[in-house]
């Protein structure tokens, strides 16, 4: 039983057709005229904007006219090397150290239980625990902080039901570290940093830790290693690109905030401070710039550090 | 590394007690939105109402700053869904050295501090002599929201694989057919979860925005101001609890988005 | 009797699992030297059984003797066992050389010994010089001698195999599997080995247990369990059987007495064949015949109801099969080869 040819094309071509077959004879002008619209944007626009940015930390600034002159000059480097500018670069870059330090050793217990041994439902939502403050707002959860470290806050009144006011009080007369109270010194500062960037520090953690099969430390234990020596010798290595991969989120964020010093801080500013600064009432862009591109040399050091140390496999 | 074996116990303590320190500031701005006293941080609250609810409402200036947030977040919303996809599109088909170019190139705006992406765009419109509007601020936002929807869509793509698509053409489906009926079903859910992530990206953003936003005030720019006044917390506490909902809901709902797809 | 020692023994042991008997009084005494399996399906236990050993997994109740020392709670690195696991378990951040020199590592031994002990063990599995390559560049049958070598170094009393071979192809699995026999009688170690392909161990084992449902059900020498299997699951698992149970066995064998017969052990011949005394017959059309290179497997249609698996081999020229499709024929068998079988399983 013969089947009845179809009617072979006798629809006229439409336009989409039409389209399509160029498409399909010209796949580099397609991926090209794909990629025009988002490459203009990013290519031309941001990244010629730190092109440009890159440009002002060389030309000069005349601080009697407030004006921009095109002149290619390296004495917005220079001021960087003075006294007070390389002290707002080393404190930046110390509160980045010890925010690392203590994201990565609060993060580091959580990550472990939710992937070891939260099961099904209990997981997702211990994931989802993490997440929900990350996205949530930035700005607000900063405030709360304020709140809760001013005088008469609960983090005041926790201590005072505790007793340990005076100890309080003793940490805040530290020099370098402390301040009037909580909510206006460097401890303060350090601890709602630690805070705000938990969630980036955790989730490359638990990224790293998922990767170690439960056979590998039965394995560990099959060759004859106790707890303790198959954490140091497999757990920990395997995490470690993950602590890595979490520390330049860590790093590189604190190292460009201005908020948070400016919230909880005391007078001394941060390299994120300095840069509005600079800027804004001076109007003196070349030195802005330049001092941006101190946490942006930073950054790309860290990530060529990071990268020797696997730690792009993690992210 | 699943362990079938319980938790030490301390580990478990101290598991708990992260996720205590990662919620408790949120729960206590909830606390705080009804507190009854005016300088409003004190704990224990004295006592609880909603007036401050009322008060909030009447404020204009908050007003006009939600609406320019909102304002500013569904337009980079809709940019940024048009250039992650058609930039993940292009690496997932293309065949073209420098992908990884590209791949870097859109994750730059969100890897680099806030600050550099803020100074480098102000001082470009300077030089271009543009002045501060609607515009430059969400200029600025699309520049780190593209790298949302870009990241969920391609992910989406790979697991998709090819065969679908050769299947669709193989039974005579154009390309824009196969768009149509084929691929864009498939990352709808993709796409609609990178859009929430990148409008709960705009509406939060304060640091770029500082920089691109001239004299207007976005939401968050007007809470950053608000901290500097201290008479105004109850209200400031009310409208940070409702950010805080504001911003979780899209995330619930795309998180749960991005689970389906992988079941 | 046996002056064999006894390296792993099974008294009564049982695990749950909630409700469930992972393992359901198990008893087993495998010997010193011997290249023992474990086979079954899914589900049947003999991981547990296996974990147990290892020290990952502990009895419910019962206890478990390794060398006539009680082990019950003993954790896994204080054991003188070693495990080559399903998925290698190769630790990605160490080179060939530092996993298998791992046990060693552990032992504080010094570096030059372990350094030879190293190479002698790659040579072992036949991995000379690639001590210092990572897991990562290795082949599966490569990272499969890998985790073979980690855990054999120390040359441990017993070594726990869990179906190492699975994710290796056919040509591939079938050398390996004559290389670990090979190794096994070189070292002279117990191997204890977990598999679902019965063929291999058949292949591979000096004697094995089937299990089924959390328990043993018969266990022996190859040959014996094929020959003689004493249940109508080891009949159907270890190989293919015929069963035939009550009135149907009576009209052949006169007896109804359930029994099983092995399909290589029948005879396909023209209708009306004289069959002597010492055999039996059974009737049918031939329903089915797969071409399978060495072999012919046949499925009768039999007259008296059910089918008869027959197996012949392809001596001379190949059957016709589509002149045997429909054809009638006499299925004969020698009676010696009747095993009557209780009907547990």
């Amino acid at each position: 039983m013969a089947v009845t040819p179809a009617a072979r094309g006798t629809l006229p071509d439409s336009i989409g057709k039409k389209f399509s077959r160029f498409f399909h004879a010209h796949p580099g002008l397609s991926i090209f005229l794909l990629l025009l619209l988002p490459f203009l944007w990013l290519g031309v626009v941001y990244f010629g904007s730190l092109g440009a940015l890159i440009l002002q930390s060389v030309f000069q600034y005349d601080s009697y006219s407030g004006r921009v002159i095109h002149i290619i000059t390296g004495e917005n480097y220079i001021e960087l090397l003075s006294p007070s500018n390389l002290d707002i670069i080393l404190r930046t870059a110390s509160m980045a150290a010890a925010v690392t330090l203590a994201d990565a050793i609060v993060a580091f217990p959580l990550a472990y239980y939710v992937v070891r041994y939260a099961k099904g439902r209990v997981k997702a939502l211990l994931y989802l625990a993490v997440l929900l403050p990350l996205w949530s707002s930035y700005i607000v959860r900063v405030y709360a902080w304020k709140l809760i470290l001013a005088k008469e806050g609960i983090l005041s009144w926790f201590m005072a039901q505790l007793g340990m006011t005076s100890l309080l009080d003793k940490v805040l007369s530290f020099p370098g570290i402390g301040g009037p109270s909580l909510s206006t010194s460097m401890i303060g500062m350090w601890i709602v940093f630690v805070y705000i960037w938990l969630p980036y520090m955790y989730l490359p953690i638990h990224a790293s830790l998922e990767r170690l099969s439960t056979s590998m430390l039965e394995a560990s234990a099959d060759l004859g290693a106790r707890p303790a020596s198959t954490f140091w010798r497999v757990t920990l290595p395997l995490v470690m690109p993950g602590v890595v991969a979490g520390s330049i989120f860590t790093f590189s964020l604190t190292m460009g905030d201005f908020i948070i010093p400016g919230t909880i801080g005391n007078s001394s500013l941060f390299i994120g401070q300095a840069v509005l600064r600079y800027q804004g009432t001076a109007g003196n862009i070349p030195l802005a710039a330049a001092m941006t591109v101190v946490p942006m040399v930073v950054m790309a050091l860290y990530l060529v550090l990071a990268r020797s140390r696997g730690a792009f496999d993690a992210l | 590394m699943r362990s079938n074996a319980r938790s030490p116990f301390g580990l478990t303590l101290a598991a708990v007690a992260v996720v205590l320190f990662l919620h408790i500031p949120l729960l206590l701005i909830g606390l705080y939105a009804f507190t009854i006293e005016e300088s409003a941080f004190t704990f224990p609250p004295p006592g609880l109402t909603v007036k401050w609810f009322a008060e909030a409402m009447h404020r204009a200036d908050l007003w006009s700053a939600l609406l320019l947030s909102f304002k500013v977040a569904t337009v980079t919303t809709l940019i940024a869904l048009l250039m992650g996809l058609l930039a993940a599109f292009a690496v997932h088909h293309g065949k073209f050295l420098g992908k990884e170019a590209i791949t870097f190139l859109v994750l730059l705006p969100i890897a680099l501090p806030g600050i550099v992406t803020g100074i480098a765009m102000r001082s470009s419109f300077k030089m271009l002599n543009v002045d501060f509007n609607f515009w430059t601020i969400v200029i600025g936002h699309v520049t780190f929201c593209i790298v949302v929807v870009y990241n969920n869509v391609i992910a989406r793509l790979r697991r998709t694989g090819f065969s679908i698509i050769e299947a669709s053409m193989d039974l005579g489906a154009d390309t824009f057919q196969t768009f149509r009926y084929v691929i864009l079903p498939t990352i709808s859910s993709a796409l609609l979860a990178g859009g929430m992530l990148a409008f709960s990206l705009s509406f939060d953003e304060v640091i770029v925005t500082t920089f691109t936003a001239g004299q207007q005030a976005t939401l968050p720019i007007w809470i950053l101001a608000q901290l500097s006044r201290p008479r105004d917390r109850p209200v400031t506490n009310v409208v940070a609890l409702f950010v805080i909902l504001i911003t979780t809901i899209p995330i619930l709902l795309a998180y749960r988005l991005t689970r389906q797809d992988e079941e | 009797m046996d002056e064999r020692i006894i390296a792993v023994r099974f008294v009564d042991v049982k695990r749950y699992f909630g409700d469930v008997a992972a393992v359901n009084g198990v008893n087993l005494d495998i010997y010193d030297g011997e290249f023992f399996t474990m086979l079954g399906p899914s589900g049947s236990g003999k991981t547990t059984c296996l974990r147990m050993i290892a020290g990952f997994d502990h009895p419910n109740s019962g206890r478990i003797e390794l060398f006539g020392r009680d082990v019950t709670g003993l954790p896994p690195y204080d054991r003188d066992v070693h495990t080559v696991f399903q998925d290698y378990a190769l630790f990605p951040h160490m080179t060939v050389g530092e996993n298998v020199a791992y046990r060693l590592t552990i032992l504080h031994r010094p570096k030059a010994e372990i350094q030879k002990r190293v190479e002698e063990i790659l040579e072992l599995v036949r991995l000379p010089g690639l001590a210092m390559r990572k897991p990562s560049q290795l082949s599966g049958g490569q990272r499969q001698r890998v985790a073979l070598a980690r855990a054999l170094i120390d040359h441990p009393k017993v070594l726990l195999l869990d179906e190492p071979l699975g994710a290796l192809d056919l040509k591939l699995r079938q050398q390996m599997q004559i290389e670990l026999k090979n190794i096994q009688q070189r070292v002279g170690i117990t191997f204890i080995y977990v598999t679902h392909d019965q063929e291999e161990a058949l292949t591979m084992s000096d004697r094995l247990a089937v299990f089924n449902l959390g328990r043993v059900e018969q266990y022996g020498a190859p040959e014996d369990i094929y020959e003689n299997p004493s249940t109508v699951f080891t009949a159907g698992f270890v190989g293919t059987s015929n069963v035939f149970k009550g009135p149907a066995a009576e009209k052949i064998t006169g007896s109804s007495q359930t029994f099983t017969i092995r399909p290589e052990k029948i005879a396909l011949h023209d209708p009306e064949a004289d069959i002597s005394d010492a055999e039996v017959f059974a009737d049918g059309v031939v329903r089915e015949g797969v071409y399978l290179g060495m072999y012919t497997r046949f499925i009768i249609a039999l007259d008296l109801g059910g089918e008869l698996t027959v197996v012949e081999q392809n001596v001379g020229a190949s059957h016709k099969l589509d002149a045997a499709r429909g054809k009638r024929v006499r299925a004969v068998w020698h009676r010696d080869f009747i095993r009557p079988i209780a009907e547990g399983g």
